[in-house]
């Protein structure tokens, strides 16, 4: 009801600064384009306190100005001594009474929403056949990436986040090494992601990532955490209900499909135990378990980045493979040299590497 | 003062500075090492906005970014605003009241060694393995990972700076209480030292809890305890509290001293008295006492849960309302006044605005829902910056300024400082009003580079242009006091004209005695009463002309620091295997430390008189020699 209310009220305006808005940055990742309910909420508080606080500085500003303009010392006299005011009562309650009153419109709609946006007394609501009727993703950060594990389709992904539209999803964030914060700007945000304690919130996504020019959100690492917090980027996939269901399904797949090509047939070998053990850290079946050392890569060839910000080609996920640290520094990745035995691979190594992992999809 | 100086040559003039007692020395020492460690900070904050000048910049790398972060904060915070704020402190507070001197003045001394020393420590990392790389909040899950040994540098020297602000604390609010001239009420007491008496407060109950956190942080990291150690069932979150329980009330402890020096301004240079005194008084101490109430708004996004989080919404919003009564009172303290546009006064006036514009965005992170999207976010960078660069810096300039010919008996250029004042103004804006769109665009803070495809290139350009202005306006407050030094026109009492306050009525420098009589206070602005009563020699006094009890100087306390700082070198190479000496080393700091103490406390030091004779015979414009 209130929330109708407030929408209602702000509608006009809104629009009218979404379009003086839409220069102040990419739709991917603003705050000012909300494409959530929960980043919808917040940019509506941001837009009631601007206009609360904008008449305080316009009142300011006018007593301001009118006292700078008025009682210089070259329109009053050199000599001129002004009457030494005490103060006035009636002016010391004026103003102690109307920033109270300001305080009030805005401290409704703070705990109304501050309380709205951490309900999720939803989150285990079962269907009678036992499924939770919401999705709910567990979300473990560590240093620099993100896995993201769906407990109820027995998948896991990670780096990018795939969730249906128009339907809450629900987030269990916890960290395993040390503190990060889980942040999606233009869906909303943030909560940080504690060593010690799960942290649960929910996030709505009302738009599909497709219409975005690039295809997909993207997600930040909001509290400092080493050396590399700055490149510890995911990003998210938002589809429909249909589309998200297929993609489940094909993740759930305990088979990956077969590979295709001699190049690639040979990067799966080097990937493999026989190899440089890449498979030891990083699994290539969504279906499988969850706590990886390193990001499952099952989806890779579907994702929009390599590493969480380099560009999506053969060329950046080759210098990736090879200097890890070049790239994302601190992060736990060994050298591929020290993986095989000293030597730096060869050229031919990495374009089958690359044809590999560039391989691996479960998109149609 | 600087004429005696000058005749003692260089080597004495520093060691009378090393062993001196007297509270307008102490400040000149605050003033200049936290004028040093605010250039140091100001270069780290340069080489910040170099390497965010564009996108994907590699001028730095991602590890020394993040101890220049680290070290931009910590240095700003405890090393340059608090020590020059504590610079004013020292040299005016006393003179306020009517004083000779703090209630303490060997512990000022201490208070004054410990900082610069723990200070000096601190930046000792830079040369010795990599500074802090935590941020200044140095959260303990991020501190406890972090190799090498800057962040026991941090805890180690913050440790030692922070006994010497509790110490300067205990000291202004003792000075305060017992050492104020007759007739001088609490009620009659300037601004600025209300303030500081406040401020000396919250030091008071502020430091204890990041002493804690930091004695968690050097025993886990040192001794292997699990304080924060999560695998161990430790906690990290006990640290946020802790160090967010000391660093709220650490905002005001920065900010209520500038609120006074503002005050101090706005009546001087309106020849107004300040409108609404008493709300002013009971608005700082509310602003004191609700600043105790709040820290949790650092840690809406922390998972505390809807509970905690609206009612540490609610606390916060409040704090806008005693805020909100003192721009007010300002306001209508120049409205009707007979306003003179000094360079302090340009300061003063500049502030309003700028510490609104802090103010405001202030109270939209208070709500916390809007917070989740805001924290962590350039925004907060932009929020923090205008309150402290447009409060407590712009209140460092306009009293470097005021009180330079107080504390060094000459002026600074009108003309150069206004120069300063326009280069930093215009660039302080520029520099930060756009960070606020960044953090609402989507970067978070802390990043150490950003790439090309995040619309953030051109916003954060315009920042960096912002922050040159800044360093050519501080450039040029160099040069004018350089040539300010050199020209050296000595002034007299009052060289503002419309001096209101009691520092005024005595001689710019004051002789070290300060006042040969106490005077006798008989009002608010006590001063201008005398003046516009027509007596010549600015007040009345409240005892005949009679011996002055004076405190010898010392080097004790020189050497207690000292020995603090050797010890600190042996603890934190104590559990290197390949560091046999570092034990020794803790041992001899701290024979060094306690031996010096004993030695403080075993020997008789009764201080020394001047005579009448020897009073009468400077009044006339002989020199008595200071010691």
């Amino acid at each position: 009801m209130m929330k109708g209310i407030k929408k209602w009220r702000l509608f006009a305006l809104m629009t009218t600064l979404l379009v003086f808005l839409a220069g102040c940055g990419r739709e991917e990742i603003s705050t000012l384009i909300p494409a959530g309910e929960v980043a919808q909420d917040q940019f509506n508080l941001l837009i009631l306190s601007s206009i609360v606080m904008l008449f305080v500085i316009i009142v300011v500003s006018i007593i301001f100005v009118l006292a700078i303009v008025k009682f210089r010392r070259s329109k009053m006299g050199e000599d001129m001594i002004p009457e030494q005011v005490e103060g006035s009562a009636r002016l010391e309650f004026l103003w102690t009474a109307v920033p109270i009153v300001l305080l009030l419109v805005l401290a409704v709609p703070t705990v109304y929403s501050t309380f709205d946006l951490a309900d999720v007394s939803t989150m285990d609501v079962q269907a009678e056949d036992g499924t939770s009727t919401h999705l709910t993703v567990n979300v473990t950060a560590a240093l620099y990436w993100w896995e993201f594990e769906y407990p109820e389709q027995g998948i896991v992904t990670a780096q990018e986040l795939v969730v249906p539209t128009d339907e809450r999803v629900y987030f269990n964030l916890i960290s395993a090494d040390i503190k990060h914060s889980f942040w999606i700007p233009s869906v909303g945000g943030k909560l940080d992601v504690n060593p010690e304690n799960v942290n649960t919130f929910y996030l709505t996504f009302d738009q599909q990532s497709s219409e975005l020019e690039d295809g997909v959100f993207y997600g930040k690492c909001a509290e400092l955490c080493g050396p590399s917090h700055a490149l510890m980027d995911f990003k998210v996939k938002s589809v429909d209900r249909e589309e998200f269901d297929q993609w489940v399904t094909a993740m759930q797949e305990e088979e990956p499909a077969a590979v295709e090509g001699d190049l690639a047939q040979q990067g799966e070998e080097l990937f493999g135990a026989d190899g440089l053990a890449c498979i030891s850290c990083h699994a290539t079946s969504g279906a499988g378990g969850t706590g990886g050392v390193g990001p499952n890569l099952a989806t890779f060839g579907d994702r929009n980045r390599v590493a969480g910000y380099l560009e999506h080609n053969e060329e950046s996920l080759k210098n990736w493979i090879e200097d890890p640290q070049e790239y994302k520094p601190g992060n736990l990745m060994p050298e591929a040299a020290s993986l095989n035995d000293g030597e730096a691979l060869s050229d031919q190594e990495l374009d089958a590497l690359a044809a590999y992992l560039m391989g691996l999809s479960v998109e149609e | 003062m600087s004429s005696i100086a000058q005749k003692k040559g260089f080597g004495a003039t520093i060691w009378d500075f090393m062993t001196t007692v007297d509270h307008k020395k102490i400040a000149i020492l605050y003033l200049i090492s936290g004028g040093f460690f605010f250039l140091v900070g100001g270069i780290e904050a340069m080489l910040i906005r170099i390497q965010l000048a564009k996108a994907g910049n590699d001028f730095l790398s991602a590890g020394t970014y993040n101890e220049i972060i680290t070290m931009h904060g910590t240095t700003m915070i405890f090393l340059a605003a608090m020590p020059i704020l504590l610079a004013f402190m020292n040299a005016i507070m006393p003179l306020q009241i009517g004083a000779r001197d703090v209630a303490f003045p060997f512990l000022n001394s201490l208070g004054f060694w410990l900082f610069f020393f723990g200070g000096i420590f601190l930046n000792l990392s830079w040369f010795m393995g990599g500074a802090p790389d935590a941020g200044w909040t140095n959260y303990a899950s991020l501190a406890l990972a972090s190799e090498g040994k800057g962040i026991d540098f941090y805890s180690l020297g913050l440790t030692i700076s922070g006994f010497g602000t509790l110490i300067a604390g205990i000291n202004f609010l003792v000075t305060i209480i017992n050492m104020r001239a007759p007739g001088m009420t609490y009620m009659r007491m300037p601004l600025f030292t209300w303030t500081t008496f406040v401020a000396s407060a919250l030091i008071l109950l502020a430091f204890p809890p990041l002493t804690v956190g930091l004695f968690f942080m050097v025993f886990d990291r040192m001794f292997d305890s699990n304080f924060f150690a999560v695998e161990m069932g430790g906690n990290t979150i006990i640290w946020e509290h802790l160090f967010w329980i000391f660093g709220h009330p650490e905002v005001y402890i920065l900010i209520l001293p500038a609120f006074g020096i503002f005050s101090e301004i706005f009546a001087i240079f309106s020849r107004k008295r300040l409108f609404g005194y008493t709300a002013l008084v009971f608005a700082t101490i509310l602003i004191g006492f609700y600043g105790f109430m709040v820290w949790a708004h650092h840690m809406f996004t922390v998972g505390l849960g809807p509970t905690a989080n609206a009612v540490f919404a609610l606390a916060t919003m409040i704090i806008a309302v005693p805020t909100g009564i003192k721009i007010f009172n300002w306001l209508l303290t120049i409205w009707g006044g007979n306003i003179s546009f000094t360079v302090p006064m340009i300061y003063a006036v500049a502030f309003i605005p700028s510490f609104v514009a802090g103010g405001v965005t202030g109270v939209m992170q208070a709500i916390a829902p809007l917070d989740y999207q805001l924290h962590d976010s350039y925004f907060i960078v932009a929020h923090f910056h205008y309150v402290i660069v447009g409060g407590v810096v712009l209140a460092i300039l306009a009293g470097t300024h005021l009180y330079w010919p107080k504390m060094f008996g000459t002026m600074l250029s009108e003309k150069l400082g206004k120069w300063t004042f326009w280069f930093f103004f215009i660039g302080f804006h520029l520099t930060f009003f756009i960070q606020h769109f960044l953090g609402l665009m989507g970067m978070p803070r802390r990043v150490y580079t950003f790439g090309a495809d995040q619309g953030w290139d051109l916003f954060n350009a315009i920042s960096s242009a912002g922050a040159v202005l800044m360093a050519i306006g501080i450039i040029i407050l160099l040069v004018n006091v350089v040539m300010t030094t050199i020209k050296n026109e000595r002034v007299g009492n009052d060289p503002w004209g419309d001096g209101r306050t009691l520092e005024w009525a005595i001689p710019s420098p004051p002789p070290f005695y300060n006042f040969a009589q106490t005077p006798l206070v008989r009002g608010l602005d006590t001063f201008w009463i005398e003046k516009m009563e027509g007596n010549k020699k600015g007040m009345i006094f409240a005892e005949p002309l009679g011996d002055i009890h004076m405190p010898n100087n010392s080097f004790i306390p020189f050497v207690i620091s000292l020995g603090m700082f050797i010890a600190s070198f042996g603890a934190l190479y104590f559990l290197d295997d390949d560091k046999p000496w570092a034990l020794p080393v803790l041992i001899i700091g701290l024979l060094i430390t306690f031996g010096s103490m004993l030695v403080r406390s075993l020997k008789d030091d009764l201080g020394f008189h001047i005579t009448k004779a020897e009073l009468l015979e400077d009044a006339k414009g002989g020199k008595t020699d200071g010691h």
